[in-house]
């Protein structure tokens, strides 16, 4: 099996990378979920594993929230960090699922201006899904 | 929650997290590289690097993010540049304000790699490193209280740097003083060599037995457990054992016969003025002094030059009269051959609880023993009492008993005397 995975379709494969960080593919869409506590252990997973997808071809990337209590400065960092490397890799990026405090901190610190966020999963593969359709996919 | 409360926790969680940072003891790369996060993350700021100087030159990069890696490369300071840092303010820091002597030489660099801020880290009046950082996220200028936040998390990032160059120094040094201890050491090793050669050289009969008795007793200790430092000593006690014969005639040394009452008496100072003349010296090992002194003495109080028994005489000074009894009965003397193996352990059992320690001369033989059954790499008693003269079918068998024999014995004493 390639680094990258499957990537069939919606088939959705959960990976662990590093024991810690779920993620599955959803057509070019990669879904990465973050922990608990965004910090720099976590926060460093994350990014690796979206460097990854990126890497193997991911047109757009989900980061989903659902589980995030608290993110911290390094989070924000790296967050910061995700975002320029999708930017540069010309993939759309997509918040999903954040509670109301780190949505307050994103909207502060200006990481709104920089991705979107959606209410879930579900409807940030919905807002991708017009991308998706129009640009075509490179591996 | 209003979002200047929000900035404020958020920041003061991030000073919080700095300050353990810095204080931890983990890799300097690792904690620069957090820390820079650290500030990056507080105001959202998408690019940043930490450079390190040491005075004028190259600068280092130790830490970057959002930057391409050669981002920084060929960037160098001057004196003029570092003074211009130190007597500069905070806005200062601006690339756009070119009035910093750096940021006009490379501006144009900075401005491409989309460096907002050049903030040099000052630590005790000087310059140790400069931290770039990129604009915010927001889109935002920077504020006043951005300022002060950058401000004070970077003294906080130079002092970290600054502690860290302070301990590699310590630790160097720390090194220095290792390798010039260990120099002494051998220095000292040396010089008690050629003393014991010295002493050795005035008894014509008994070459190399100042050496000799240093490696038993050295066995020995190391048989019963003793730590390395302990085991070091002992060696120096068994070279130094008999120095005290410096001061006896070398006719009585030299008889080549039993020596009378009178002259015995005259050889039996030699324990008394070992201890004179080794108590001035301060030597690196304990109790050395003590170990020359009480070497003849025995454990039923029938030695000299104190009459001391048991628990009286050190252990050390025990180890060595094994050691020391043991090579004059492995040895020719001029009064007479060496003994066989067989008669040396059957005197060895006969005087242990009399002249020697029983757990002494079991270690010596539990070591003599492990030489014997090829258990140890070295041949280290073998070399000194020659190749052939452990060889038999005996040996092993003699040497077993001997251990079981006094070990019995000895927990028969220990049983004994945790019953009464």
């Amino acid at each position: 099996m390639s680094v990258c995975g499957p990537r069939e379709g919606s088939n959705q494969v959960d990976t662990l990378n590093g024991g810690l960080v779920r993620s599955h593919c959803v057509g070019t869409t990669a879904v990465v979920y973050a922990s608990d506590y965004l910090n720099k252990l976590s926060g460093e997973k994350i990014e690796r594993e979206c460097r990854r997808q990126l890497n193997c071809g991911c047109r757009a990337l989900v980061i989903d929230f659902s589980d995030t209590q608290l993110v911290n400065s390094i989070g924000i960092s790296i967050l910061l960090g995700i975002i320029d490397v999708a930017e540069k890799s010309g993939a759309q990026i997509v918040f999903s699922d954040v509670n109301i405090q780190t949505v307050e901190l994103f909207e502060m610190l200006g990481l709104t201006r920089h991705v979107v966020l959606a209410k879930d999963e579900r409807e940030a593969l919905l807002n991708l899904s017009h991308f998706e359709t129009t640009t075509p996919v490179v591996h | 929650m209003e979002p200047s409360t929000q900035k404020l926790i958020h920041t003061f969680g991030a000073l919080a997290d700095l300050g353990q940072e810095i204080a931890g003891t983990g890799d300097f790369t690792e904690m620069v590289r957090t820390s820079m996060h650290l500030l990056l993350g507080t105001l959202a700021l998408r690019r940043g690097a930490v450079v390190e100087c040491s005075g004028p030159g190259p600068l280092r990069c130790v830490a970057i993010w959002g930057l391409g890696d050669q981002a920084l490369k060929g960037f160098e300071i001057d004196e003029a540049q570092m003074e211009s840092f130190l007597g500069g303010e905070i806005r200062d820091a601006l690339v756009r304000n070119t009035s910093s002597g750096f940021l006009n030489k490379y501006h144009d660099k900075l401005t491409g790699e989309g460096i907002e801020l050049v903030v040099p880290m000052i630590v005790r009046g000087e310059v140790t490193g400069l931290v770039l950082l990129g604009g915010k996220a927001s889109g935002e200028e920077f504020s006043n209280d951005d300022f002060e936040t950058i401000r004070a998390m970077v003294r906080h990032i130079g002092v970290g740097i600054h502690t860290h160059r302070l301990l590699e120094q310590l630790a160097q040094r720390a090194e220095e003083n290792r390798r010039l201890y260990d120099e002494l050491r051998t220095i000292y090793r040396d010089t008690v060599r050629a003393f014991a050669a010295a002493i050795d050289i005035k008894d014509k009969y008994t070459q190399g037995h100042s050496e000799r008795v240093g490696r038993y007793s050295e066995i020995i200790a190391r048989e019963l457990g003793w730590s390395e430092e302990e085991v070091e000593g002992i060696q120096i006690a068994g070279y130094l054992h008999d120095i005290g014969k410096l001061i006896v005639d070398r006719d009585i040394i030299n008889a080549p016969y039993k020596i009378d009452a009178k002259n015995s008496i005259e050889l039996n100072r030699h324990p008394n003025a070992g201890y004179e003349i080794l108590a001035p010296i301060r030597h690196p090992y304990a109790d050395i002094p003590f170990m020359a002194k009480h070497h003849h003495e025995r454990l039923d109080g029938r030695g000299y030059p104190d009459g001391l028994t048991d628990q009286q005489i050190p252990m050390g000074a025990k180890i060595v009269s094994l050691a020391d009894s043991f090579d004059a009965m492995t040895t020719d003397r001029p009064y007479k051959r060496r003994r066989s193996f067989e008669d040396v352990v059957v005197d060895l059992r006969e005087n242990s609880g009399k002249q020697f320690d029983g757990k002494v001369v079991a270690a010596f033989a539990r070591a003599i023993l492990k030489e014997v059954k090829g258990e140890t790499r070295e041949r280290r008693i073998t070399k000194m009492l020659g190749k052939t003269y452990l060889e038999g079918d005996q040996v092993e068998t003699l040497l077993t008993d001997l251990i079981s024999d006094l070990e019995g014995d000895y927990s028969r004493k220990e049983a004994k005397a945790q019953t009464l």
